[in-house]
C-alpha cells in the first residue's frame, strides 16, 4: 500500500511545485516506487518543472473521468525509471476532481506504487481539499515570513479536521515543516522570522530548510528537479530531506550564513 | 365532538400546545461597536435594573448597515447575560449570524410571523466535539480558523493557540502554550470564569462579554503567564 504525501503550504509561491518535483525525484531515485500527481487543474506547472511537458498526452482528470486509463495517462521519467508524472488538466476546472473519483485512481495507484505525492494548489478551495484529503503525510512549505506562517498554520488547521483520517478518526496525518526560501543573512539581520520562530509558532517536527537559490529558477526552467544539481546547497538540502523523511538522523544545514574567507572580505565577494 | 368530551381529552394529557404572543424586549442593533454598545446598555439597566433583571430578550440584526459578521456574537451574547438579562433568540441575521447564534443556543426567530426559517445544514465535520455538556480538553495545537467551544465546562488546551484560532467556553480558558488567538470564557454570562495562559500574546480576550483587543492589554504582561478575570466589570490581567 503506497503512503500518500500532501505538498501544502495555502501561499502560492512558496515552493510547492519545486519541492513536489524534488521530493518525488529523490524517493524514486532511493529505488522508490514514486508517483507525482498535479492538483492544481487549470493552472498546471509540475509538467514544466519535471520536464515533460512535451509528453503530455491525458491527465489526472481524463483519468477520472473514464476517458483515460491510469498507464496511459501516467508519464514515465526519462531519468529515473521509478518515477511517474500524472499531469493536470489546463482545460478543466477544479470541481472536476470528484472526492470518488479521486479517492479511486490514488487507490489504484495504491496497488504498485510505494509513494504518491500530491502537489496541492495554493489556496484552500477544492483542489486543495482534494489533495490533503486522502494524505498519510503532509509537508507544510513555508516561507520565513508571518503571512505565510499564518496561512501554514490555517492549512494545518484544516488538515486535522478535514481529511480522510480525522473523518474515519484514525491516527492524524503526520505532519511535516519545510522551510523554503531560507536567507540566513537576512535572520542574522532580523529581518526574516529564523527557524526557532517559526517552529515556535507552528509546533512542528522540521523536516528540513532549503536555502534560498538561483539555482532553484534555473532547475525549473530547464525542468530538471532541483534534487539532481548536486553542487547546489538547496539541491543538498532536498537530498537531506529525503533522508530525514525516511527516518535517518541527519543535522540541517544551511541555517548560517557562509563565513566569508580572505578573498570574500577582500574583493566583497 | 362535544365541549365536554374535548375537555376530559385535554385533561388527562400531560400538557397541551398553544401559541401564544408575548411580548419580549427587542434589542435593535444599529452599530456593531462593542464599547459604544457597552455603555448604553450599563446606562440602560442603571435607569431600570428591576425591568431587566432575567428579563428575556430578543436581538434584532435587521437594522445592521454593514451586514457582516462584525458582530461578534459569543460578545454581544456573553454581554446580556452578564448583565443578567435572558437573550433567547435572534431575528434578521444572515446565515453566518445565525449559525454563531445556534452555537450559543439561541433561537433563530423569523421575521414573517409563525413561519421558522429553512434551519441551515448542520456542517458536517463540526471541527468541534463538545455537543455534551462537559469540559473539553485538547492535547494538540489550535490552529488558525479552528474554533473549539466547551460546552458547560472549562476549555483546557495543553499546546499553543494560534493567531486565527479562537476559543469559546461557558465556564474558564486554560491554555498550558502561547495563547495568541481569541479566547471568550463565560459565553454564557458568567462573571467569575477566568482566562489562564503560559504565555499572553492574545488577538483578544473576553470575560461574559467584557473584551481586551491586544492592542489594549497592556504590554507589562505581554508574553508573561497571566491570568484574566473580571472585577466589578473591568477585566483585570495580572501575572501569575
Amino acid at each position: 500500500m503506497a503512503r500518500t504525501i500532501v505538498i501544502t503550504s495555502g501561499k502560492g509561491g512558496v515552493g510547492k511545485t519545486t519541492t513536489s518535483a524534488a521530493i518525488a525525484m529523490g524517493l524514486a531515485r532511493r529505488g522508490n516506487r514514486t508517483a507525482v500527481i498535479d492538483f492544481d487543474v487549470g493552472l498546471r506547472n509540475l509538467d514544466l518543472v519535471m520536464g515533460c511537458e512535451r509528453r503530455v498526452v491525458y491527465d489526472f482528470v481524463n483519468v477520472i473521468t473514464g476517458e483515460a486509463t491510469l498507464n496511459q495517462a501516467l508519464i514515465r521519467d526519462k531519468r529515473c525509471d521509478d518515477l511517474y508524472v500524472l499531469p493536470a488538466s489546463q482545460t478543466r476546472d477544479k470541481e472536476a476532481l470528484t472526492q470518488e473519483g479521486v479517492g479511486k485512481v490514488l487507490d489504484e495507484m495504491g496497488k504498485t506504487f510505494d509513494y504518491i505525492v500530491c502537489d496541492s494548489p495554493a489556496g484552500i478551495e477544492h483542489g486543495a481539499t482534494m489533495a490533503m484529503y486522502f494524505a498519510d503525510d503532509a509537508i507544510v512549505v513555508t516561507n520565513p515570513e508571518v503571512s505565510s506562517v499564518r496561512d501554514s498554520d490555517r492549512m494545518l488547521g484544516i488538515l486535522a479536521s478535514k481529511s480522510r483520517r480525522a473523518e474515519n478518526a484514525e491516527e492524524p496525518i503526520r505532519e511535516y515543516l519545510l522551510l523554503t526560501r531560507y536567507l540566513p543573512e537576512r535572520v542574522e539581520r532580523g529581518e526574516m522570522l529564523g527557524v526557532d520562530d517559526v517552529q515556535e509558532i507552528l509546533s512542528l517536527d522540521l523536516l528540513g530548510v532549503i536555502p534560498e537559490s538561483p539555482d532553484v529558477l534555473d532547475a525549473s526552467n530547464k525542468g530538471e528537479p532541483i534534487i539532481l544539481n548536486e553542487r547546489s546547497d538547496a539541491g543538498q538540502a532536498y537530498t537531506d530531506v529525503i533522508s530525514r523523511y525516511l527516518g535517518e538522523d541527519v543535522p540541517h544545514r544551511f541555517l548560517e550564513a557562509p563565513k566569508k574567507g580572505l578573498f570574500g572580505r577582500l574583493f566583497g565577494g | 365532538m362535544s365541549d365536554a368530551a374535548s375537555e376530559t381529552a385535554s385533561s388527562s394529557d400531560p400538557f397541551e400546545l398553544k401559541s401564544s404572543a408575548i411580548t419580549v424586549p427587542v434589542l435593535k442593533l444599529f452599530d456593531p461597536d462593542m464599547d459604544r454598545i457597552t455603555d448604553l446598555l450599563t446606562t440602560k439597566i442603571e435607569q431600570a435594573p428591576d425591568f431587566f433583571h432575567n428579563a428575556p430578550i430578543v436581538i434584532d440584526l435587521s437594522a445592521l448597515k454593514t451586514n457582516d459578521a462584525t458582530v461578534d456574537f459569543a460578545l454581544l451574547v456573553g454581554l446580556i447575560r452578564g448583565m443578567g438579562m435572558i437573550p433567547v433568540g435572534v431575528q434578521g441575521g444572515n446565515p453566518l449570524q445565525n449559525e454563531a447564534a445556534e452555537m450559543l443556543e439561541l433561537a433563530i426567530l423569523s421575521n414573517s410571523a409563525g413561519r421558522p426559517r429553512p434551519r441551515p445544514k448542520p456542517r458536517a465535520a463540526a471541527p468541534s466535539p463538545a455537543t455534551e455538556e462537559h469540559s473539553l480538553l485538547v492535547t494538540r495545537p489550535v490552529r488558525s480558523g479552528q474554533r473549539l467551544y466547551a460546552r458547560g465546562g472549562d476549555l483546557v488546551v495543553t499546546a499553543a493557540v494560534s493567531s486565527g484560532a479562537e476559543l469559546f467556553a461557558d465556564g474558564n480558558i486554560h491554555v498550558y502554550g502561547a495563547l495568541r488567538g481569541r479566547a471568550l470564557a463565560g459565553v454564557k454570562g458568567d462573571t467569575s470564569a477566568r482566562i489562564f495562559c503560559r504565555k499572553l500574546n492574545a488577538e483578544l480576550v473576553s470575560i461574559a462579554g467584557r473584551y481586551k483587543v491586544s492592542d489594549s492589554i497592556s504590554r507589562e504582561h505581554w508574553g508573561d503567564a497571566v491570568q484574566v478575570y473580571l472585577i466589578e466589570n473591568r477585566l483585570v490581567v495580572e501575572p501569575i
